[in-house]
């Protein structure tokens, strides 16, 4: 198309424009009958049921199924959103408004603060990372993983000589797997380890806390094993997992593969207190092997 | 990363001995960056035995020693030393099971056999295994079917219901194929006490296929009411033994057939093929109601009772568990669920903690709880995943040198005993048994 030929075209449509429409509004009609406004049993001011405390294991919405007995026994299995009916080609009101609502509660665990008052009421040193705010801590990994002058002298100052095992508490991105998991699971590690003969100390409390900030407590206490409570990814089946990455000679640039990690704590998952009673005798295993991670399941497998 | 188990299954029955080897294989279906979580993951038949006779002394014992040679026989035969043996179950079935010294020879031949092998008898447990070992259980869980397993072997019926794959109901019926023993010239060797006032023959009389039909289509209607295929429940009182529970079948349930009689449903065999009751009873089986509706045979008919034993009996459990000084295998611990009852019995006995997991707290309370009420040794099993965690709780007001056990992911009820064998990576193998013998 040249020039020309696009200019005509442009003049032509230019002057369609002002020309009455082949089809007046008046002319539309329904092709189907309007909804009638069903009776939804609430009025405004009331408050509908939390969709987030409905059961997806329990939850069947398909209608007119086979055998709905048979899928619901299956479903019962897994917390994977099956079994959700339909509404022409779309979801139901109920499942799009509880995809929703557990998307926000998994944007909310990786968004909102651990309480100020948590690392008081629980005996934990409160120490902050050198992020200042949840954007930083997103944007910036490596601001995560260090401490300024102030948090490590403050840490310095508290464990003053090498500990065997500092336990450490980290928000990580979920504040919410850590306010529902990490006292009970610390508790149990104390517990197992007291056991075995292996005392702790005070334990440290991270905010805005990546993984690697547990070898910049190494660097600053010698200690000679790290074990970090930290919140996992939010994902869609729970905002509340809880992760433990055990350390063995923390310091920094230890490489990634040396690290062992215990992941899905929380209630539907490994809960806390068993997951502790575990995690401490596999503390006690790396200590007494003096290797962590890819190497102990070396040896293990070896 | 796999381990392997080798179970041996012995079945001393009214009529045959058994014996199988197989190989349980045990995998960690959690992943590497998860807590363990072990399961048998598959079960393999390393070597079937020919079907013995069961070895008696006179009528009323059990020959020991013969079971000794056959067993010593069987292992040579399979090629595998008796050392490797890790699990196994010995039951003791049927008719035989009234034996005087059955009891005393099944624990005599269950540490000959392997250290940890258990011995077994009773009804209940007997369903159980047949129905596992026949694979009905298996074919409920697949297609979501009730089932109603029926093991009908040469003294006794061991029914077991099967609802979504799990064994709701058992019950056992005086129903079997050696219930007569007839000579080739149809002259009656045996006549079982069972059946009083059913049979009018005695030993010494001559019988025909006729009246031998007629007695097996008597004994069949029993095992209609049983299913719930016929009225009246007279016939089925009369038969069902003593020891065994009672069962309700609920209509439209799939049957399933298994033991020496099963093999005789489909194929027809000549009255006398086996001098027993046994081709007319599978003859009056198939004309019946019970072959009517839905009906599978098992895929293992005559062996299914010892495939139970062999490879169903071992479970494991859950994989955070805790146990200090305790002396593996641990065998025949009476279960109960309360503290009054565990300090009531003589030795030692696993309480059964009920309810969801706990948080610390309540297990640290617990612990306490139980510390000041139990001596030791303290065996408990709980069915929340916190057995790790009440465990070393425990320790730590007991001390180390005191035996604890703490164990999850078994279900047990009061009636119950457990045997413990040691630890296969941080799982136990455990064995459930539902009674021991008449008490």
């Amino acid at each position: 198309m040249n020039k020309e030929e696009l200019t005509a075209m442009v003049a032509e449509i230019l002057q369609g424009m002002g020309r009455e429409p082949a089809v007046k509004g008046s002319d539309y009609r329904n092709t189907a009958p309007e909804p009638t406004k069903k009776d939804c049993g609430y009025t405004d001011g009331d408050f509908v049921p939390d969709v987030t405390t409905l059961d997806l294991r329990k939850l069947y919405l398909t209608e007119n199924a086979a055998d709905a007995e048979r899928f619901k026994k299956m479903k019962l299995k897994t917390p994977a959103r099956l079994g959700c009916g339909k509404a022409g080609p779309r979801y139901k009101t109920l499942t799009m408004l509880r995809f929703r609502a557990d998307h926000a509660a998994a944007q909310d665990a990786v968004f909102s603060e651990v309480d100020t008052e948590f690392a008081k009421e629980n005996d934990l040193l409160p120490t902050k990372t050198r992020c200042d705010s949840k954007d930083e801590y997103l944007t910036r990994p490596d601001l995560g993983r260090c401490f300024d002058e102030h948090n490590a002298k403050a840490i310095a100052g508290v464990i003053d000589h090498p500990p065997k095992v500092q336990l450490v508490v980290g928000d990580g991105l979920s504040s919410a797997a850590i306010t529902a998991n990490a006292m009970d699971c610390l508790a149990a590690i104390r517990d197992g380890l007291k056991l075995r003969g292996t005392e702790t100390g005070k334990a440290i409390f991270v905010k805005y806390c990546r993984v690697g900030a547990g070898d910049a407590i190494g660097d600053i206490t010698g200690c000679e094993l790290v074990c970090m409570l930290v919140g996992e990814r939010p994902g869609l089946v729970t905002d509340k997992s809880m992760s433990a990455y055990i350390t063995y000679k923390p310091r920094t640039g230890v490489l990634e593969s040396s690290r062992t990690v215990v992941s899905n704590i929380h209630a539907q998952g490994t809960p806390a207190v068993e997951a502790g009673a575990y995690i401490a005798e596999l503390i006690d295993t790396i200590l007494k092997r003096k290797v962590s991670g890819v190497g102990l399941h070396l040896e293990a497998t070896s | 990363m796999s381990e392997t188990l080798i179970s041996v299954g012995l079945d001393v029955g009214t009529t045959s001995t058994q014996m199988i080897l197989s190989e349980l294989v045990i995998e960690n279906r959690a992943g590497s960056f998860a807590v363990p979580e072990l399961e048998i993951e598959s079960r393999r038949i390393l070597y079937k035995s020919p079907v013995h006779f069961t070895p008696l002394l006179q009528d009323e014992l059990v020959d020991g020693d013969a079971l000794r040679r056959i067993v010593d026989a069987e292992y040579a035969a399979a090629g595998i030393p008796k050392k490797d043996v890790g699990t196994g179950a010995i039951i003791i079935t049927g008719e035989t099971s009234r034996k005087e010294n059955a009891r005393a020879v099944l624990h005599a031949l269950s540490d000959f056999a392997g250290d940890f092998v258990v011995a077994t008898a009773g009804p209940d447990l007997e369903s159980v295994l047949a129905a596992k070992g026949a694979g009905a259980v298996e074919h409920s869980a697949k297609t979501g079917k009730t089932v109603l397993h029926m093991d009908i072997g040469g003294g006794t019926s061991n029914l077991a219901l099967i609802e979504d794959g799990k064994i709701t109901a058992t019950s056992c019926l005086n129903i079997g194929g050696r219930l007569l023993k007839i000579a080739p010239d149809g002259r009656l060797t045996y006549v079982s006490p069972v059946l009083d006032r059913l049979f009018s023959k005695q030993v010494g009389d001559y019988v025909n296929q006729r009246g031998v039909l007629e007695l097996a289509r008597t004994l069949v209607q029993a095992l209609e009411m049983a299913a719930g295929l016929r009225e009246g429940a007279e016939l089925l009182h009369k038969l069902v033994t003593r020891e065994a529970g009672s069962l309700e079948a609920p209509s439209n349930v799939v049957l399933s057939f298994s033991g020496g009689v099963a093999d005789c449903i489909e194929t027809q065999q000549p009255w006398l093929a086996f001098g027993d009751l046994g081709p007319e009873l599978g003859l009056a089986i198939r004309e019946s109601r019970l072959c009517q509706g839905e009906y599978i045979l098992g895929q293992e008919t005559i062996r299914a009772t010892v495939i139970g034993a062999g490879c169903h009996s071992a479970q494991l459990s859950g994989s955070t568990v805790f146990h200090q000084n305790v002396d593996f295998p641990l065998k025949n611990l009476p279960v109960v669920e309360s503290v009054d009852a565990l300090t009531r019995l003589d030795g030692p006995g696993v309480l059964v903690v009920p309810g969801e997991a706990m948080d610390f707290a309540g297990i640290r309370d617990l612990a306490k709880n139980l510390t000041a009420s139990i001596k030791a040794p303290v065996y408990v099993a709980t069915s929340g995943d916190m057995a790790k965690a009440l465990g070393q709780a425990l320790a730590l007001r007991l001390g180390t040198d005191v035996k604890i056990l703490c164990i999850d992911r078994v279900r047990l009820k009061e009636g119950d005993y457990l045997d413990v064998g040691a630890p296969i990576g941080p799982a136990l193998p455990v064995v459930v048994k539902t009674l021991i013998f008449n008490r």
